[in-house]
Parts: C-alpha cells; sequence; structure tokens
C-alpha cells in the first residue's frame, strides 16, 4: 500500500501526508506561542508598534465599512418590519444583529483582509530575503519577535476595533433612523442599550480575542513557512486571508452554539 | 600552518536534500586568523557548509567543531552563545528593511549585551559605520542604500557582537567590479582589525586571490583542491578546476 518515493516513504499518499504534516506543524507553530508568551525577554516595544500598525492603520477602512454597514443594514431591515408596523422597534434589531455578530464577524473579516495579508507578506518577504535566518544567527529568537508580538497586536486590537466597528456602524444606523423616523440619538440609544445584554457585549469581545489570535497566528505561521521566492511571499499573503476567513466563519459558529447555551440557562 | 590553533575542524561532513547529496564527506581545518575562502559552482553546496556552522542546518552525519564544540550537540542556549562568537554576513546582506541603520545594528547589540548605555551603544555603532566607511548612513533605511552599501552594512552588522568568526556568503555577487575590490579590502581590514577567522564564500576568484590565504574547492560534495592560490589554481591538473579558474580569469 505504501509508496515509496526516493527514502522516505508515504504512509497514504504524498498529499494526504503532506496535509497532515503541516497540521501537525501548524499545531506546532501554535503551541511555541504559549510556550514562549510568558518567557522573557518580552517585547514590549515591539507590541506596541504592532499595536499602534494593525490598530490605528485600520481605522480609516474599519470606519468606513462600518458606517456604511449600520447604513445598508438598517435600511434593508426597514421595510420587512415596516410591513409589520415594527420600525419602531429598529433601533433594538439592530444594536442586536451589530453587535451579537456584524460588528465582529465585518471588523475580523476586514482585518484578515488587512492586516493578516500585510503580516502574511511581511513575514513571508522577511523568510525568503534571509532576515529571520538573520536574526537567528545573531542569536536573538525570530519567532518571539515577529510571531509572538504580532500575534499578541492582533488579539489585543482586534476586540478594540470591534467596539469601535459597534460604534461606528449605530451611528450610520442611527442617521438613517433619524432620517427616516426622526427618532432623536437619546432615544435610539436607550433603545439600543435596553436590548444589548452583557452577555451579547462579553460574548462578542471573547469571540473578537479569538478572532484576533486566528488572523495573527495564520497570518504569521503562512509567513514564516513561506519558500519559493516571491511567488511564496504571495502565496503566504493570499492564504493568510483565505484560511483566517474560513477559520473566523468556523470560530463565529461554534461561538454561536456556545453562547446560545448560555442564553438558554 | 598545523601548529596554529583550529577554529574550526570538520571531518566526513554529509548533507542532502532528499534525494540531492550536497555534501559528501568533507574535511576542512581552519585555523585562527586565517582566511580561507571556498570555491565552487553554484549548487555545490558552499552556502550549506556555513549554514550549519551557525546551526541554521543540521548535517546528515559527521562532525562539525567550532571554537572545540560539536556544533550539532548544542542546546539552543549553547548555540545562541556559540552564535555570538560567529557573524555571518548574508548574500543579500539580510538587512532589516523596516529599520534604519541604527537600528539595524542595534538590534543583536541590545538583545545579547545587556547593560549597555544609549552613549555606548551609539559609540559601538559609529564606530563600526566609521569602519566600514558609511557613518553618513546612520539614519537611513535600507531601500535607501546601493548594493555595496548594503553588503557594508550587513558586515558592519555582525561586528557589532565583536565575533571570533566571520562567514561571508558570496560577498561580491552582484556587485560591480569596483564595489567588489572595496569589498574584499572590507574583508581584509576586518581580519587585520577584528583579528577575526574568516570563510568567504564565492565563485568569484578575484575575490579569493585577494581574500583569502588558502582555498578550498568543493566538487561534487567534496573538497578538490586546498592550498594557496598559487597551489589550487594557475597550474590545476583536475579539469574542472582549470576550467573554473580559465571561466573567470580568460572568459570573462
Amino acid at each position: 500500500m505504501a509508496e515509496q518515493t526516493g527514502t522516505r516513504k508515504h504512509v497514504f499518499s504524498k498529499k494526504i501526508d503532506a496535509f497532515f504534516k503541516g497540521l501537525a506543524d501548524a499545531w506546532n507553530f501554535v503551541k511555541r506561542f504559549f510556550q514562549e508568551v510568558f518567557v522573557p525577554p518580552y517585547e514590549f516595544k515591539e507590541v506596541i508598534h504592532q499595536c499602534y500598525r494593525i490598530g490605528v492603520e485600520s481605522l480609516p477602512l474599519i470606519s468606513l465599512t462600518g458606517f456604511i454597514v449600520g447604513i445598508v443594514f438598517t435600511n434593508q431591515s426597514r421595510p420587512s418590519l415596516s410591513e409589520f408596523g415594527a420600525t419602531s422597534w429598529l433601533p433594538s434589531l439592530i444594536a442586536i444583529a451589530i453587535v451579537r455578530a456584524m460588528g465582529p464577524l465585518v471588523t475580523a473579516l476586514i482585518a484578515a483582509g488587512k492586516v493578516g495579508s500585510g503580516i502574511g507578506a511581511e513575514i513571508g518577504s522577511m523568510k525568503v530575503t534571509e532576515q529571520i535566518d538573520a536574526m537567528e544567527v545573531s542569536a536573538t529568537n525570530p519567532y518571539k519577535f515577529l510571531v509572538v508580538t504580532r500575534v499578541l497586536a492582533t488579539t489585543l486590537m482586534i476586540p478594540v476595533l470591534v467596539m469601535y466597528t459597534d460604534f461606528v456602524a449605530l451611528m450610520g444606523a442611527f442617521i438613517n433612523v433619524n432620517a427616516n423616523e426622526l427618532v432623536s440619538i437619546s432615544t435610539f440609544f436607550a433603545q439600543v442599550f435596553s436590548s444589548v445584554t452583557f452577555l451579547d457585549i462579553f460574548s462578542s469581545i471573547i469571540k473578537s480575542l479569538f478572532f484576533g489570535f486566528t488572523i495573527g497566528m495564520v497570518g504569521c505561521y503562512k509567513g514564516y513557512t513561506s519558500s519559493k521566492g516571491t511567488e511564496g511571499v504571495g502565496r503566504a499573503a493570499n492564504s493568510a486571508v483565505v484560511i483566517s476567513m474560513f477559520l473566523i466563519f468556523i470560530e463565529e459558529l461554534l461561538s454561536l452554539q456556545i453562547i446560545n447555551l448560555f442564553r438558554m440557562k | 600552518m598545523e601548529n596554529r590553533e583550529k577554529v574550526v575542524v570538520i571531518r566526513d561532513l554529509y548533507k542532502a536534500f532528499g534525494e540531492l547529496e550536497v555534501l559528501k564527506g568533507v574535511d576542512l581545518d581552519l585555523y585562527r586568523e586565517e582566511n580561507l575562502v571556498v570555491l565552487g559552482r553554484s549548487g555545490t553546496g558552499k552556502s550549506v557548509l556555513i549554514k550549519i556552522m551557525v546551526g541554521l542546518l543540521q548535517q546528515d552525519s559527521g562532525s562539525m567543531e567550532v571554537l572545540g564544540k560539536e556544533i550539532s550537540k548544542l542546546g539552543v542556549r549553547e548555540l545562541n552563545e556559540m552564535r555570538l562568537k560567529i557573524g555571518f554576513s548574508f548574500q543579500n546582506s539580510a538587512l532589516y528593511d523596516s529599520m534604519t541603520v541604527r537600528e539595524n545594528m542595534e538590534f543583536p547589540l541590545v538583545r545579547n549585551i545587556k547593560n549597555l548605555t544609549k552613549k555606548e551603544i551609539s559609540m559601538r555603532i559609529e564606530e563600526l559605520l566609521d569602519a566600514v566607511g558609511l557613518p553618513q548612513t546612520i539614519n537611513q533605511m535600507p531601500s535607501e542604500l546601493s548594493g555595496g552599501q548594503k553588503k557594508r552594512i550587513g558586515v558592519a552588522r555582525t561586528l557589532v557582537l565583536n565575533p571570533e568568526i566571520m562567514l561571508y556568503d558570496e560577498p561580491t555577487a552582484g556587485l560591480d567590479p569596483i564595489t567588489c575590490v572595496e569589498i574584499n579590502n572590507l574583508i581584509n581590514e576586518v581580519r587585520e582589525r577584528y583579528k577575526t577567522t574568516s570563510i568567504v564564500i564565492t565563485h568569484d576568484l578575484s575575490c579569493a586571490k585577494q581574500t583569502g590565504d588558502r582555498m578550498a574547492v568543493l566538487l561534487e560534495g567534496q573538497f578538490g583542491a586546498l592550498g594557496t592560490f598559487e597551489e589550487v589554481f594557475p597550474h590545476a591538473e583536475d579539469q574542472r578546476i582549470k576550467s573554473f579558474y580559465d571561466y573567470n580569469f580568460i572568459n570573462s
């Protein structure tokens, strides 16, 4: 059964073996993060630098997208509610949808595209130009400097960006509601806060932490393991986005199931 | 030569990548403050040899002793201690392109030598930039430097930790002939000034002649010739070495 290629025997086919080897490599890469994150030396300065890059530099895109999401979602929801004469429920509906799902999901997907691909390309290019080797031979730990700092930064900054997106999207929704239903900002936000629970906000932050960790880790892993020159860098950036997005949707699905268990109690 | 201290001792070193055997039983002694040039065609394993020396790659079998310690048997901490004694100048310089020249040079220094004041760090960096003739580049980004300048800064960055051994991977690759001569002079100056022992990997015979005390020619995974430039090249009997010499000095 076993195919033999050169000196190496494949347990299944070459591709299936490579898949499992890739999974094992990825697992070891993630495991190494937890082994190194708590051990000195700490790269505080680089973590702050990365937080700035990931957080502040994403703000324009996040602001625009969040605002548009708020407006569009409000517009799309209005006809359905108006059929039942329930347009007064718009603020509640929008708040729940944005805080529970759309805010975290939209932010994470945008960050996967912007930040994840950036990390994948940056580390990938450092890999193929031997900059990572240069760090290694100068007795410094490239994993700690490049991976731990970036993963910490994405994990810390995505929840902050999610809260910001929630706010901007709600502002977009308010402008739409105000223009159509003539609702004041105090009434709008009174309805928003009466419909959103602590569990909604808490679960949103927790899953954003996971989204951030995923974006950082996938970007770093794809960059760190890239090869084949500039083509490899492009592939690393591309697959960092695709895999991050895929994992974010899976995490969203899982978190929904877990949060629903708490809601039912 | 045999009475001098051996800094690197390589015995029966093998390394393969899949089915491709690159090093097939390499033996070599490197003596203190010697400049040894390793020559060979592309893909003969010249860079592999020095990457094994700094633990970036591991040999399949054989031994590689550096400063009396077998590299493959060192743990992470001991390997890092050893790496502080070995400077590695990369083929494409490998400067960190998101950092300025100063930050590039600070990077290994602040992470490996504790309790240095900012003034001491600055003095060390400025001294080395002076030594490589590029003090004016201190605040420039690598993208603003020429190929030759990058090589010089790369060398300065490796010297920041006071290495005993310098490894130069293709130091003149992709440079114009005048810059090549400047880099060759720099390699010799580094040896004179910092008393380093060096291995220079190249396929450029001008570089080899100018920088090397001894030449080692890698042929099909083993050293086919070892000796001074005059011993190895002008009257080589091995056709492969002869053609290597002819192509460098006659055809080019």
